[in-house]
């Protein structure tokens, strides 16, 4: 064995796995919030829209998205195995543990948690990555009045009222005084999955999920790659409570809610 | 000294390694609250005798709180109730009248059962002798200033080196993991100039040596500073953790 696969092969280099993975996956849930933002905003979902196609054709955000499918894998996987093997390191339990006194809950769940985020992302996934890529999205056209500014949206069909589709995922051109914009409507592919109140109850359970998960994961994270000082302490805690245990899961668990109650 | 409380006691018994185990209750009466948990059990193991049945075999030494040796996991955490002390610094005035105390040997892989309450924590001793040391050549001791060492390091290196190797950081981790004890000890000699020359090769040693004996790997739940008897911090865990990922990238050998 040379040193590399000897160090990953160890305890620590194992947990080094996880620690490096979930804190990427830490700033792609940063970037997944602020992007997802446009939802809110009232403009027929055309933000949201362009942002979804700058998402799925960017090169730099493709090359970025293979490392983040192969993070989950490895981070998922890699946890449940230490999981596993940590099982084993104690193989007559007790009969009697008090856990609560000593640590805190969530750092005892990790994998619990987890393993409902992992069937949460299957899910998630399965909702709105593989229709965009695979599904059947239908188009939506905007007409923006260049002098104006003001836009309009409504559904890209045919005389009949049939809808129509197009090659690419968007198509840009000017007529007139009219900037049309034609593009995949995945701003109703959410509105109308959102209105099923069974699937708003599962996102929001699982941003529990995530928000226990990340209360322990990312000051845990610091912790194995040896990030541990008073001087920066505080500010890992801070962060990890605030930023990713709060915030953001209720920033996530507010737009199913939004669809289901305002919109 | 006897005294007027009442406890029963769920005890581990199991006769050696090889056999399964199980649960014992046996009441203990005229118990005083002044009394050592050592002295309750020593109590308990003279009826025993007297009534010619096994007592329950637990280990013991100095019973000042320093040896290490006890290890009693009382009533699912180890060393009992209090924070900061072992088994034989806990006395009865911490528990009720007529309370019910279960009692269980350190359970991990890497400390097998000898017998009751007895566990084996030679893997302990084996961590110790794969790097857990600094390699004098003999003669003349130098002068103890001849080697300067800054208040904060000798703070850090003697708070690292209070360990006494008990092994409630093993029994109190949901996954039997031995890093907060493995990370003591390479600390202590982390932080001090002498421990610097064989640094490197210690904690690839004293980290592969943990991993062969069978303990778990750590998750940060902080059970085992909050359950050591001697305040060993969790910051030593990261020391170890920035040493081992350290030396994997600075190593000359390849």
């Amino acid at each position: 064995m040379n040193w590399f696969t000897k160090m990953f092969s160890s305890s620590i280099g194992q947990k080094l796995i996880v620690a490096l993975t979930g804190l990427f996956l830490c700033t792609f849930l940063v970037v997944h919030a602020m992007g997802n933002l446009a939802l809110f905003k009232s403009d027929n979902g055309m933000s949201f829209n362009l942002y979804t196609v700058f998402m799925t054709t960017n090169p730099f955000i493709k090359v970025v998205s293979y490392l983040l499918y192969a993070s989950v894998i490895f981070h998922a996987f890699k946890g449940l195995h230490l999981i596993y093997k940590n099982r084993q390191a104690r193989p007559v339990q007790y009969g009697m543990v008090n856990g609560k006194a000593n640590s805190h809950w969530t750092s005892r769940s990790m994998g619990v948690l987890g393993t409902i985020m992992l069937v949460f992302i299957v899910v998630h996934m399965s909702n709105f990555w593989f229709e965009y890529k695979f599904g059947y999205i239908p188009y939506v056209q905007y007409t923006e009045n260049i002098s104006t500014g003001e836009v309009s949206g409504m559904p890209y069909v045919d005389e009949a009222g049939n809808p129509k589709q197009i090659k690419k995922k968007m198509e840009e051109f000017v007529i007139g005084d009219n900037k049309i914009t034609i593009v995949k409507d995945l701003y109703a592919e959410v509105a109308e999955e959102f209105e099923n109140p069974l699937l708003v109850g599962l996102y929001v359970f699982a941003m529990f999920a995530v928000a226990f998960h990340l209360f322990h994961g990312f000051k845990s994270g610091f912790q194995t790659l040896g990030l541990n000082h008073p001087r920066y302490n505080q500010a890992i805690q801070f962060i990890g409570t605030w930023v990713f245990a709060i915030i953001l899961p209720a920033l996530f668990a507010a737009m199913p809610l939004y669809f289901f109650l305002v919109k | 000294m006897s005294g007027d409380m009442n406890v029963t006691l769920k005890v581990w018994r199991q006769k050696n390694n090889n056999d399964r185990g199980r649960f014992e209750t046996y009441p203990v009466q005229g118990v005083s609250p002044d009394m050592s948990f050592l002295e309750m059990f020593d109590i308990l193991n003279e009826r025993l005798i007297t009534e010619g049945k096994e007592p329950v075999a637990f280990d013991h030494d100095c019973r000042e709180g320093i040896c290490g040796m006890c290890s009693m996991f009382i009533n699912g955490r180890p060393h009992g109730p209090l924070q900061g002390v072992t088994t034989c610094q806990l006395h009865m005035r911490s528990f009720k009248n007529n309370d019910t105390i279960v009692v269980e040997p350190w359970r991990a892989k890497a400390f097998p059962v000898v017998k009751d309450l007895a566990v084996n924590r030679s893997a302990f001793d084996r961590v110790m002798s794969s790097g857990g040391f600094i390699s004098i050549n003999t003669g003349n001791a130098q002068d103890a200033n001849s080697t300067p060492i800054g208040k904060d390091d000798a703070d850090m290196a003697f708070a690292a080196a209070t360990c006494i190797g008990c092994g409630a950081c093993v029994a109190a981790c949901k996954n039997a993991s031995a890093m907060l004890f493995v990370s003591a000890k390479v600390s202590q000699f982390a932080l001090l100039p002498q421990g610097q020359p064989e640094r490197k090769q210690r904690v690839l040693n004293m980290v592969a040596q943990m991993d062969a004996e069978g303990f778990g790997s750590c998750t940060n739940t902080g059970a085992c500073e909050a359950e050591c008897p001697k305040g060993i911090s969790i910051s030593n865990i990261a020391r170890m953790n920035r040493d081992f990922i350290g030396t994997q990238l600075s190593m000359q050998k390849v």
